[in-house]
Order: structure tokens, then C-alpha cells, then sequence
């Protein structure tokens, strides 16, 4: 996959979450297109409560498509402020536009240093088979 | 993947953007764009599948019916040359050694299709029990590709590319015919719940026939569809697959079946006396349908509750329905509890299944 189809202001894991770093400090995850298109149809997308304090790499939420059930993890550590309620009744917003309205949470960021060591989407795009 | 075997349409799947999977160990496509999306078009107005890896044995010769009464539980003396009848194939133990579609292509000549994954077990006991039989029993697996086209606008999609008169062939019945220039077995059969044909021909003549068929699909809102959607179609229309809903340990009678087993046809079939004793007595186990008004979905082998907690069985299939938008399965339970409120654990939540009588939509067409 050529980096040009991935947004270059996003981070990115390993484990295919994009991570969006604002200057306020919080950061919107979601997963890439690439983990999208892996997983096939999404039927549900099972998301953390508000207020939930996670550690980095830690499970935040499952994502079902018809196959497979996958774990989420979360890239960064921090406190969830929002969860992405739409998926509840449209779990497909994730494959449909995996980057915008198929976001999942939204946390405080414990410490930005932690996001901006994640990969660029050139270094995430190499990592692809 | 260089020990799958592949049907004729490899790489027309291949250029029409399939997901290609091991099924059975053949690569298959299990879905080209969206399983869900493949799904409803299906029940809202075609979808073309290739089934080439579904195997054929041809059944000839004098005895071929005594062999057959004998073999099935169903009556296959009640089928008429161009008739098809749905069977399951038994164990002495009642147990199915498959299911199978039997075709009667005349007085002593028969066409039996039947599950991929089962065709060398299937024929290994074929052989085995033909034994005193004056028949011939010949896989013809290689010689035929098997497209089927399914879904309410199926008939308008195929008339134009066929002389025969499709309108006249009732369903399960079958006729031998062309359809765009490719000599067919064009059975109106199929695996979804909708009306639909399944085309037996030639494979060399596969990808031609299967762009004939897509092109004049597509204007009828036809698309190309996976096993991923097969195998949801089926579900939702409360039809069994062999290795889930029917196995060597699942009777056709445990498995809600009782009526493809003719107990009076007058012939001892193979597991019959088993069979009867299973149906006097009760089975043990029961194949129950569940609908759970979740959209997680509740796989193969998940544990199943019974009132007390107890494990009272477990999940033989289950996916989500794209029509009812919930989660759909079956599962094998003990008969002592198929009235008690069931359930099952999804990472620490409890489920409901609500049991459903299948289908769990209205069918257009059943055998």
C-alpha cells in the first residue's frame, strides 16, 4: 500500500490504530483502512466507558466483523472522554470511512510525547504486507 | 496456497476483486466486496455463485434405484426422470455421513451432488456400500463447473440466454438445455431461500458463461457473491450445512429433518433401525434455531447455558443476519433443556437466544 492513501497528520500503531494528536492534548483513535479492509463487513464495535483510564497497549474495545472478533489497543495511555456512540447502529461507518465518522474514542492523552513517537505514514505504510 | 485446488472461475474471481479464502481446501471466494451487501442483494435481486467445488457422482444401471432406497432415507422411488430430491446419506448409527441432492436423469440413471469437503469420504462409502448392487458409480466432480444463479429476479436474468422454457421448470426440478451457447444441467435449485437455478456445464466453458451471466445480471441489480454470503443465506433460511447442523454425530432427525427420513418407503435403509429407535425414544440432542435482537455475533462451539447456568450445549453456527440486523445461529442442545430459557456468554455478557422455528424470514421458494 502506498503511503498517499494514509492521511499524513495521523500517527500510527503496529496494531493498525491511527492516532489524531491535537494541541489540546487529546487524541481520536480509531483503525486504518488497511485493519478495516483485513477485518471485512463490521457488525459491531464494542467501545469503553467515558472516564476509563487505560495503559498503553492495553485492550480498549472489540471490533466483530462476520468472521472475527478482534481486540482494539489502545496506542497511547490516557483517559477516555469520548466513545464514538453512532457505531453503536452503524458499525459499517467504520469501513465506510475509517479516518472520519468511523472514529471510536477519544482520550486525554497522558503524556504526548508517548504519540508523537508512534509511526509517520510513511514508516506505517512499509510495515504493510 | 499452492496445494488448493481451484475451480475454472480462479481468476475471473480473482479479476472482479474476490477475497480468496481455503474452503474445504479450495480457494474460494468468500466475499468479492461486502458479505452483508452480497447478502441483500441476493434477497432483492440476484446473485451469481460459483459452487464448482461442490462434488458430482453419476449413479448408472440396473440396480441404481434398489442402490439409492437402500443408500438414502429419503424415497428416491418418488422421484420422476428430471425431478431432484434433497437427502441426507446415514450411518448404520443414524448419524449423516452427508447431505446430498439426488437428480434422476432416467429409469437407471442418477446424478448425486454433494458437499466439497466431503466428496473423498462420501465416495469411499458410495463404493463401500455398492457392493452386491449391478451399478456403476463414476466422480464426475472434474467434469462439471456449477454456477448458481439466486434471487427473485433470477428467472428474467436467465430466460433471455435459453431456449428452455424456464417458467415450465418447477422447483427441484431440473432439464438439459444451452444457456448462452454452453450446453447446461439447469436445475431450479438452490441454497439461499429465493428461487434460483444452478447451471452444471462444462468447465472450460466457466468463465465465459459466468460473464455472460454477470453482464446480463447486472442491469437486474445482480452481483457476483461469496461463500460469506452463502453461507448467511442459508443460515437465515434455516437450511442445515454438513460439519454444523448435520454431522456423523447429528441425526437427520436430531437435526429437525424428519421429513427427508421415509421410515414407510419399505425399505431397510442404511441406519433406518437406528433412525426408528432415535424417533421412538426421542433424541438425546436437538439442532434449536436462536435469534438473540443483538448484533454480536455468537460463533461456532460457544458454550450454551440452560436455566441453571449448566452447559446445556453448545453453537453450530451463527452469524448476523443482515435483513433481521441481529444476531442468527443454531445450536445442538440437550432435549432435556430446549425449553429453558438459553443463553450465551459473549466476554463476560449474557445473551438470550430466543429460539425461532425456521426460516427465519418468509421463503420464496422451499424444497
Amino acid at each position: 500500500m502506498s503511503h498517499s492513501d494514509l492521511p499524513p497528520e495521523l500517527r500510527y500503531a503496529k496494531t493498525h490504530e491511527w492516532l489524531n494528536l491535537a494541541t489540546d492534548g487529546t487524541a481520536t483513535i480509531g483503525i486504518t483502512k488497511h485493519a478495516q479492509d483485513a477485518l471485512g463487513d463490521i457488525t459491531f464495535v464494542q467501545l469503553p466507558r467515558v472516564g476509563t483510564v487505560l495503559k498503553t497497549g492495553e485492550v480498549f474495545g472489540v471490533v466483530e466483523s462476520v468472521k472475527s472478533a478482534s481486540d482494539l489497543y489502545v496506542p497511547v495511555a490516557g483517559t477516555v472522554l469520548a466513545v464514538n456512540e453512532e457505531l453503536e447502529l452503524a458499525p459499517e461507518l467504520v469501513n465506510r470511512a475509517p479516518y472520519d465518522e468511523g472514529w471510536m474514542i477519544r482520550l486525554a492523552v497522558a503524556d504526548p510525547a508517548e504519540a508523537t513517537a508512534l509511526m509517520g505514514a510513511a514508516a506505517y505504510a512499509q510495515s504493510l504486507p | 496456497m499452492s496445494t488448493l485446488r481451484c475451480t475454472p472461475l480462479r481468476d475471473f474471481h480473482a479479476a472482479h476483486g474476490a477475497r480468496l479464502v481455503d474452503f474445504a481446501g479450495w480457494e474460494m471466494p468468500v466475499q468479492y466486496h461486502s458479505i452483508l451487501e452480497e447478502h441483500k442483494a441476493v434477497r432483492r435481486a440476484a446473485g451469481l455463485f460459483d459452487v464448482s467445488h461442490m462434488g458430482e457422482v453419476a449413479i448408472e444401471g440396473s440396480a441404481a434405484l434398489a442402490y439409492l432406497q437402500r443408500l438414502l432415507p429419503n424415497d428416491i422411488a418418488r422421484l420422476a426422470p428430471g425431478g431432484v430430491l434433497y437427502s441426507p446419506m446415514c450411518h448404520a448409527s443414524g448419524g449423516t455421513v452427508d447431505d446430498l441432492l439426488v437428480y434422476r436423469r432416467g429409469p437407471d440413471e442418477f446424478l448425486l451432488c454433494m458437499n466439497a469437503g466431503n466428496i473423498a469420504k462420501d465416495l469411499a462409502w458410495l463404493r463401500e456400500q455398492s457392493a452386491g448392487f449391478a451399478v456403476t458409480l463414476a466422480d464426475r466432480s472434474d467434469a462439471y463447473a456449477l454456477l448458481a444463479l439466486q434471487g427473485p429476479r433470477a428467472l428474467e436474468i436467465l430466460q433471455p440466454l435459453t431456449r428452455s422454457p424456464l417458467a415450465q421448470l418447477r422447483y427441484y426440478h431440473f432439464c438439459e438445455g444451452t444457456v448462452a451457447g454452453t450446453p447446461c444441467l439447469i436445475s431450479r435449485t438452490g441454497y439461499t431461500g429465493e428461487d434460483g437455478f444452478e447451471l452444471y456445464h462444462a468447465p472450460d466453458a466457466a468463465p465465459r458463461l459466468a460473464q455472460t451471466l454477470l453482464d446480463a445480471g447486472t442491469p437486474h441489480g445482480m452481483v457476483l457473491a461469496g461463500l460469506g454470503a452463502r453461507d448467511s443465506l442459508r443460515l437465515e433460511a434455516g437450511y442445515p450445512l454438513h460439519g454444523h447442523e448435520l454431522s456423523d454425530e447429528i441425526s437427520p432427525l436430531a437435526a429437525g429433518l424428519g421429513w427427508t427420513v421415509k421410515f414407510d418407503k419399505g425399505i431397510d435403509f442404511i441406519g433406518r433401525a437406528a433412525l426408528q429407535a432415535e424417533k421412538l425414544n426421542g433424541s438425546p440432542r436437538r439442532v434449536i434455531f436462536f435469534r438473540t435482537g443483538d448484533r454480536r455475533i455468537v460463533r461456532h462451539d460457544t458454550p450454551v447455558l440452560g436455566a441453571t447456568g449448566a452447559t446445556v450445549g453448545q453453537v453450530l453456527s451463527g452469524t448476523l443476519s443482515p435483513i433481521l440486523n441481529e444476531a442468527i445461529g443454531s445450536a445442538l442442545i440437550d432435549s432435556a433443556a430446549t425449553n429453558q430459557p438459553l443463553t450465551a456468554e459473549i466476554r463476560g455478557t449474557a445473551i438470550a437466544l430466543h429460539r425461532v422455528q425456521p426460516p427465519f424470514i418468509p421463503l420464496k421458494k422451499s424444497p
